[in-house]
């Protein structure tokens, strides 16, 4: 067989059928499911009078709409009474179905995209779907990891498959290491910054070289998350140690000869030495600064020691409006210095960036310092119950209490704002969320996308800042 | 699925890139479980100046006068022109609904986003891929006074234009199909159920791990 790409390999290993017109049958190995867009695929199932294929593929928490406070009132916690609905309704379908959930009283709720890989849920060389676009994240595991309409979430459970057209392969190969303080979310930014929201359309990105295998597994689920962004609906990472040593022992993992068996495929998923790209970009990691966006998608996003761009330097065709536009959005103006941009809430957290490491890296520039006093509010939602734990034996949450963060229970939260947490008009907020749409973290809200030590420097700060600067040399680099 | 037949409609032009979905239907009426009922809150940020919320009346809504889809002339229209890259973001299938239930059948436009581009076709919505050159040429007749009214042949793949000549457009032989037949199209896949649990006894004995744990 000719060289292939690690894509190439997934693809074939659960290819059922070909089919003449050019499309093909996949199987699906693993569903996840939450709350805001299963609801109708259930309903479909139903009214067709179709049973699901495989019930063990399947997942569910709710995540989406579950409150950040108060989380021992449970469901009665939602106020809002159709968002309840919905989450019961998730718990109504797993129970008619028998599909095993995460509930929102379980210890292990959290981001459907934290929980996979957390509980060994998701694994190296299986496909992945999911009714959510940043299921790219598990691509992290050399998984074949891409969201889905509500259709398809309909389709997969009747069928266990998908109907697809293969992608194409791109590789992003980066050079050299990211320097300390520079993350993989700084890494995902400039990525998008570079080949556009639309630049990965229609591909499969592979994520290599050496800045990417020095990524701790939590960094390249950083990464792979933001695949969308760069318009991807799937982005991998070869499976090697770090892979193997993260799944090692996790709940739902397989053990004994059976892990034996699985690694001996598992070392398989890497691209062969002359496998063909369809596309290449080369990123100099190690002359990247923090990034943080300036405008209304993520590809407007420039370095800490630099300026918002003028209109003029856009390329693109209809680039100019749009930056014009988005800078009438965010209130701000072409060639100002990112960091005189002030910020009036930060929030820590969703399925880019609320795992373990990211809490420690923020806690380490919070630590014996205080939110500024311009700063209306500062939080940490930690992204499942397990992470939460955690940080809390490792004494964190008292770090990020002291400094005057709030420090919240699991969820998507103001990320996407559909709960209770959500900026007013007109506000600016450091973000470690994945997308700084219009409105997209509450009606008029102006995000800023940075990684969670960025996002921890701007609440200390009041205004953006370069964490290096905040931080010594010894810190960073994950 | 409704088949989808050749019919005459009249072009909104929505000239902005990027047009994420989040746009197209934001996030706090995304808590229905129905499939419908999404309509009136297509483009919601940009068609109203005050802040939309699900238990709104539309009717007492403030409408936003410089949005292009409150034009008198482009009421009724039922083709969408829009520009690169249109429908980035989130999965939301209700993107999609919005914008049936708005009356949008067919959104033209240089580039799609993949999920939303997928999610089209199972609604009976039909995007179509246009060069720039084409596109630039419809944004400037839509544009116009009179607005523009285009026909569009799906079976034939082409737009009519109201001077007769013709736009060719590409169309996945498979969607197309189930388009033009309405088909349901699980009811598809499951012809090759066969196929499909062949392969699984396969996939089970290579990676029996696979299998089982989530019980």
């Amino acid at each position: 067989m000719s060289a292939r790409t690690l894509y190439d390999k997934l693809w074939d290993a659960h290819l059922v059928k070909q089919r003449d017109d050019g499309t093909a049958l996949i199987y699906i190995d693993r569903h996840l499911l939450h709350e805001v867009t299963s609801p109708q695929a259930f309903e479909g199932l139903r009214l067709a009078g179709r049973s699901p294929w495989r019930i063990d593929s399947n997942i569910a928490t709710p995540d989406h709409n579950v409150p950040t406070t108060r989380r021992a009132d449970g469901i009665a916690g939602i106020s809002d009474p159709i968002a309840r609905i919905q989450v019961e309704t998730l718990d109504d379908n797993c129970r008619e179905f028998g599909i095993l959930e995460f509930p929102i009283l379980d210890a292990r709720q959290g981001i459907v995209h934290v929980v996979g890989p957390e509980q060994g849920v998701t694994l190296p060389g299986m496909t992945v779907v999911c009714g959510d676009s940043h299921t790219s994240t598990h691509g992290a595991l050399a998984a074949l990891a891409h969201g889905i309409g509500t259709s398809e979430v309909e389709h997969v459970l009747a069928t266990q498959c998908l109907i697809q057209r293969k992608a194409k392969n791109m590789r992003i190969m980066t050079l050299g290491h990211l320097p300390p303080g520079v993350t993989a979310k700084d890494l995902a930014l400039a990525i998008i910054g570079r080949i556009g929201t639309a630049g990965g359309t229609g591909y499969t990105l592979e994520f290599a070289g050496p800045a990417v295998q020095a990524l701790s597994m939590e960094g390249r689920m950083t990464l792979c998350n933001m695949s969308i962004e760069a318009g991807a609906r799937a982005g991998v990472v070869a499976c090697d140690e770090t892979t193997l040593d993260y799944v090692r022992g996790r709940p739902y993992a397989p053990a004994g000869a059976l892990w034996e068996q699985a690694v001996a495929q598992w070392r398989e998923l890497v691209s062969d030495a002359d496998a063909r790209f369809d596309a290449e970009v080369e990123i100099d990691a190690a002359a990247l600064a923090p990034q943080v966006s300036w405008g209304t998608s993520p590809e407007m996003v420039v370095g800490i020691d630099e300026r918002i761009p003028e209109l003029s330097a856009a390329q693109r065709p209809g680039q100019r409006d749009n930056w014009e536009a988005a800078l009438r959005y965010m209130g701000l103006e072409p060639g100002m210095a990112v960091t005189d941009i002030g910020v009036d809430r930060v929030f820590i957290g969703s399925c880019t960036n609320s795992r373990i490491e990211d809490l420690r890296q923020a806690a380490a520039v919070v630590k014996g310092r205080k939110v500024a006093g311009s700063v209306l509010q500062a939080m940490v939602v930690p992204g499942s119950g397990p992470v939460k734990l955690q940080a809390e034996e490792e004494g964190l949450h008292e770090i990020f209490l002291a400094a005057g963060f709030e420090w919240r229970d699991p969820g998507c939260s103001m990320c996407l704002a559909m709960n209770a947490d959500r900026l007013g008009p007109g506000e600016h907020c450091a973000s470690t969320s994945n997308r700084n749409f219009e409105g997209r973290q509450g009606h008029g809200g102006r995000t800023h996308l940075v990684s969670p030590a960025m996002a921890a420097a701007a609440a200390v700060a009041g205004h953006f800042t370069d964490v290096r600067e905040m931080v010594s040399a010894s810190g960073g680099g994950a | 699925m409704k088949a989808f037949e050749t019919f005459r409609g009249r072009v909104a032009p929505l000239d902005r890139a990027n047009v994420d979905t989040d746009q197209i239907i934001p996030k706090q009426f995304l808590k229905s479980i129905r499939r419908t009922g999404f309509g009136d809150n297509l483009f919601d940020g940009w068609r109203y100046l005050d802040e939309g919320d699900p238990g709104k009346n539309p009717n007492e809504r403030q409408i936003n006068p410089d949005f292009v889809l409150n034009a008198p002339r482009y009421q009724g229209a039922s083709i969408l022109l829009a520009r690169a890259n249109f429908g980035c973001g989130s999965s939301r299938e209700h993107a999609v609904w919005a914008l049936e239930e708005y009356g949008f059948r067919v959104v033209v436009a240089p580039s799609f986003a993949d999920i939303f581009f997928s999610n089209c076709f199972k609604n009976g919505v039909l995007p179509i891929v246009l060069n720039e050159k084409n596109i630039d040429e419809l944004f400037d007749l839509a544009n116009a006074d009179d607005g523009l009214e285009l026909t569009v042949d799906l079976a034939a793949q082409r737009l009519v234009l109201p001077s007769g000549a013709e736009i060719p457009f590409d169309v996945d032989p498979f969607r197309k199909r189930c388009l033009l037949e309405g088909l349901d199209d699980i009811g598809v896949t499951l012809t090759d159920a066969d196929a499909i649990r062949v392969f699984e006894a396969r996939h089970r004995e290579r990676c029996p791990w696979l299998f089982d744990a989530l019980r």
